[in-house]
């Protein structure tokens, strides 16, 4: 039994400890939203936070987990929509939406440490792959919302 | 019994084990689910709540590209309802079958999702507005001509009475539907033709489980495959001792051309997988190399007597009165559609002899088809619940190669649902590649420099030999690997066009804009021949294009755009091509910058595209981008290489896909010039390859005529 904290809430998972976190929390947990893209570490779609840093979860066994704090997508905003998620809606930012809850996972790292990214900060913290194109509106988003007063209490809260 | 989808799902809901099946598939069915109070469906099209909710059903796809929300536009413009009242839903391919395909084309490709289906579909929103006037007014017992309809309030003008869509929608479907229907002139659109949010946003950036590898079912399976690595392969032998003792293993399904795991998550039967002993019949084409299909395409440019894609006078006698004869070899790789979501299929084979399938697919019509094949069934008893799609790019239309294998898993585990989900190394090296193709163009210019004769040999794998060849033409000529060079627009009085067709042992698919390679060939080949005539490549097309001609339009708007002609910054180098497709006509013009080192930058895009009419221009602008970045991996760095029969490259380490850091700046001009359908989904990428290779050409004085740019040594001399 491993004992989880996802999205605030205490999991016990009976899961092989190498099993990697995205598996644990897809296929044991029902957190859909983290994507499999490549399995390894590559692509960016099963980005999640682990204490805060965003780890590509298809390569992070479940074990290195315990004991911190694991947030998804379906956690990122609280009760709410993160101001991100806000920004990725009104920028129309998703086509096919595949990769884009792991790219909005590293946007909000991203913004955690840098409130105010530059065009190079994004562009290193930014590796997610996406095959349909939508990285121009990806970057006006992280820069709406990094020029946003409102949101930026918002991101601190949510640390 | 029969089961259909709708009474499944309300049986699901109503059992208060719900709430997971309920998420499991948000955007079908929604009108049955959400409601108890009854709707009404007035067509097949449209579905109308008590409080005027409306719902659009929906018969394409969606992988993103926008037709889930363009074509509800198109209805509700028609229907002339509250826009924000307005949602759509996917309909159910078993209710098409067996209302005798009543929805048209569930097919979603070649850009037609708009273009394929805007007359049908606005004429169900107007017929279904009709119907609702009919009906209040048979209520109020007035004629319907006193009667007008805005944003879905029905006002009686005399008396200045009021009934909303929702009240009346019972009566209206009771109704006969008007024979003919008047449809509004775009000019006068108020919904269509508006950048209008797209539906499926929201549930995306949430994370909710809409993409076929989210489906989650009571005591659902999940299934890991191999596949032979030999196309046409088979099976030879397999040990699975140790992985059938793995934890969570259930099974070891054999099929003569791949194996599973079902397994009670995904990964359990992924490392499972790993562990099997598994040899195979690689069959007749265990030595097939790049090398050697190569030598093959090769060898179809040199055969006599080929079919003719085209012929138009005498490019033969137009050759030898030529002033000057320019020759130039061209290629290009197989190239995977590296979906972000692999191959995926959900498939449950019930007791009573009904079968459920839950899929990304391009064509719910064609997996629906292939489900009821593959287990015998009569089509009826099949449902297929379209989910979004994680990418589609052509990969999910024609081949419906994982339904199969869905459907084959179930059918080893009866009365269990099984989500089979392919690993990335299975998507890359099985997929439905754009073929590999070869190009000799020969050209002869008269003393000014005028392209006088064009003769083209095509050599190209037959996408539709493979995946439809009923629509061969009677030559065996595969219009997809013929097109823009059959149908140039310049108007050269002699021309030929011929067809080798030889296909090898890799599968090839319909990659977005199939033949798309014969762009690049073609928009670089005239830019070599403007460079031979000393003359600049725009005014070099514009000669040859006839007034009137959509090509030219788009090609004098990117010119005006993106400023041809004048100062660039030192370092940055322009190329510019045109070419129509899909409906659509598109001119492009590249800024790119060469390091010295060799590496190309592509700065700058800008895009012209006449549609003829734009139903919502934020999705076609994104369609723009979406095409710049799915071409540039392409140009740049990606092809897929055949070693012992079997593709060479596994992964995104090896098939890179671009990052943000490389996508370049893009600027959509969008000049609908109204009087036809053009499509969207495909058009941005037709001129992209030549545009920047022709900007790398005048960047570096080094003509790049095969495919991708790494292997060009592009250092300054």
């Amino acid at each position: 039994m491993l004992k989880l904290n996802v999205n605030g809430k205490l999991h016990q998972v009976d899961v092989e400890p190498d099993m990697p976190l995205l598996w644990v929390l897809r296929d044991h947990l029902g957190l859909l939203g983290t994507k499999y893209g490549c399995g390894v570490a590559l692509c960016g779609a099963c980005t999640v936070h682990v204490d805060g840093a965003p780890v590509r979860s298809c390569v992070v066994p479940a074990s290195a987990a315990v004991g911190k704090a694991v947030v998804t997508i379906e956690g990122l905003g609280g009760s709410g929509l993160h101001p991100l998620q806000e920004a990725w809606i009104e920028h129309e930012v998703p086509q096919c939406g595949y990769c884009q809850t792991g790219m909005i996972m590293s946007a909000a790292a991203l913004l955690a440490q840098k409130p105010k990214p530059s065009d190079a900060d994004i562009d290193r913290a930014m590796t997610n792959l996406c095959r349909c194109g939508t990285y121009t509106r990806v970057r006006e988003a992280i820069h709406a919302v990094a020029a946003s007063p409102a949101s930026a209490a918002a991101k601190k809260a949510q640390g | 019994m029969k089961i259909n989808r709708r009474e499944f799902l309300k049986a699901s809901v109503a059992l208060g084990g719900g709430l997971s099946l309920e998420f499991s598939f948000p955007l079908v069915a929604k009108a049955a689910i959400s409601s108890r109070a009854p709707v009404t469906e007035v067509n097949a099209w449209v579905v109308i709540h008590p409080d005027d909710r409306v719902v659009v059903r929906i018969a394409r796809s969606e992988m993103g590209q926008g037709t889930y929300t363009a074509l509800a536009q198109l209805v509700a413009e028609e229907l002339d309802c509250d826009w924000a009242k307005v949602s759509s839903e996917f309909a159910s391919p078993n209710e098409h079958i067996r209302r005798k395909r009543i929805w048209g084309s569930m097919s979603t490709g070649g850009s037609q999702g708009v273009r394929g289906s805007h007359d049908y579909v606005r004429k169900a929103g107007a017929a279904a507005r009709i119907m609702l006037i009919n009906a209040a007014a048979a209520r109020w017992k007035v004629p319907a001509a006193e009667c007008t309809v805005e944003r879905g309030v029905i006002t009686h003008g005399p008396s200045r009475r009021t009934l909303r869509y929702g009240e009346v929608a019972g009566e209206a479907a009771k109704l006969e539907p008007p024979k003919d229907v008047a449809l509004r002139d775009p000019k006068d659109w108020k919904i269509a033709g508006k950048p209008m949010h797209r539906f499926d946003i929201p549930d995306k950036v949430r994370g909710k489980p809409v993409f076929g590898v989210d489906v989650v079912l009571p005591g659902m399976l999940h299934a890991s495959i191999a596949q032979c690595p030999v196309f046409g392969g088979t099976l030879k032998s397999l040990d699975a001792g140790a992985a059938e003792k793995m934890r969570g293993v259930k099974k070891v399904v054999r099929e003569t051309d791949f194996v599973a795991v079902v397994a009670d998550s995904w990964w359990r039967a992924d490392q499972a997988l790993r562990k099997l002993k598994i040899e195979w019949d690689a069959g007749a084409n265990g030595n097939v190399s790049s090398e050697t299909i190569t030598a093959m395409l090769r060898e179809g440019l040199a055969e006599p007597g080929l079919p003719q894609a085209r012929k138009l006078g005498d490019t033969d006698a137009a050759m030898k009165s030529a002033t000057r004869v320019i020759e130039a070899e061209y290629s290009s790789p197989y190239l995977n559609h590296a979906t972000m979501e692999p191959q995926t299929c959900t498939a449950w084979l019930k007791p009573e002899g009904f079968l459920e399938v839950w899929t990304s697919t391009q064509n719910g019509e064609a997996s629906l088809e292939t489900a009821a094949e593959t287990a015998g069934l009569p089509l009826e008893k099949v449902e297929v619940h379209k989910m979004m799609l994680g990418g589609g790019f052509g990969r999910r239309g024609g081949p419906q190669d994982f339904v199969r294998q869905g459907v084959r898993i179930a059918m080893a585990m009866p009365g269990k649902p099984v989500k089979m989900m392919w690993s990335r190394e299975e998507d890359m090296q099985h997929g439905y590649y754009r073929p590999a193709s070869m190009v000799r163009m020969k050209a002869g210019l008269d003393a000014k420099g005028n392209l006088i004769a064009m003769h083209t040999r095509i050599a190209c794998p037959s996408i539709l030999k493979v995946l439809m060849p009923k629509a061969l033409g009677k030559d065996g000529i595969d219009f997809t690997a013929v097109r823009t060079l059959s149908d140039m627009p310049y108007a050269v009085p002699n021309q030929q066009v011929d067809y080798a067709m030889r296909n090898g042992h890799v599968p090839v698919g319909f990659w977005r804009a199939p033949g798309q390679q014969n762009a690049f060939y073609r928009e670089c080949f005239i830019d070599e021949l403007a460079v031979a005539a000393g003359r600049d490549p725009v005014e070099y097309r514009l000669a040859m294009l006839k007034p009137g001609d959509k090509n030219r339009l788009v090609l004098e708007a990117v010119v005006k755009a993106a400023g041809w002609g004048t100062p660039l910054p030192q370092g940055i180098h322009r190329g510019l091509a045109v070419v129509d497709g899909f409906g659509s006509y598109a001119a492009m013009v590249a800024e790119v910058s060469v390091s010295v080192k060799g590496e190309v930058k592509v700065q700058r895009i800008v895009v012209a595209i006449d549609s003829g009419h734009v139903v919502n221009p934020d999705t076609c602008r994104a369609q723009a981008e979406g095409n710049v970045i799915y071409g540039l991996g392409s140009i740049l760095y990606q092809e897929n290489r055949v070693k012992n029969g079997r593709i060479v490259e596994s992964n995104f380490h090896d098939f890179p896909l671009p990052q943000i850091s490389d996508m370049p700046k893009v600027e959509t001009v969008l000049v609908p010039t109204g009087g036809f359908w053009g499509g969207h989904g495909e058009p941005a990428i037709l001129p992209l390859t030549a545009a920047v290779c022709n900007a790398v050409f005048a960047a570096t004085g080094k003509r790049v005529r095969s495919l991708p740019l790494k292997h060009h040594d592009l250092r300054r001399a």
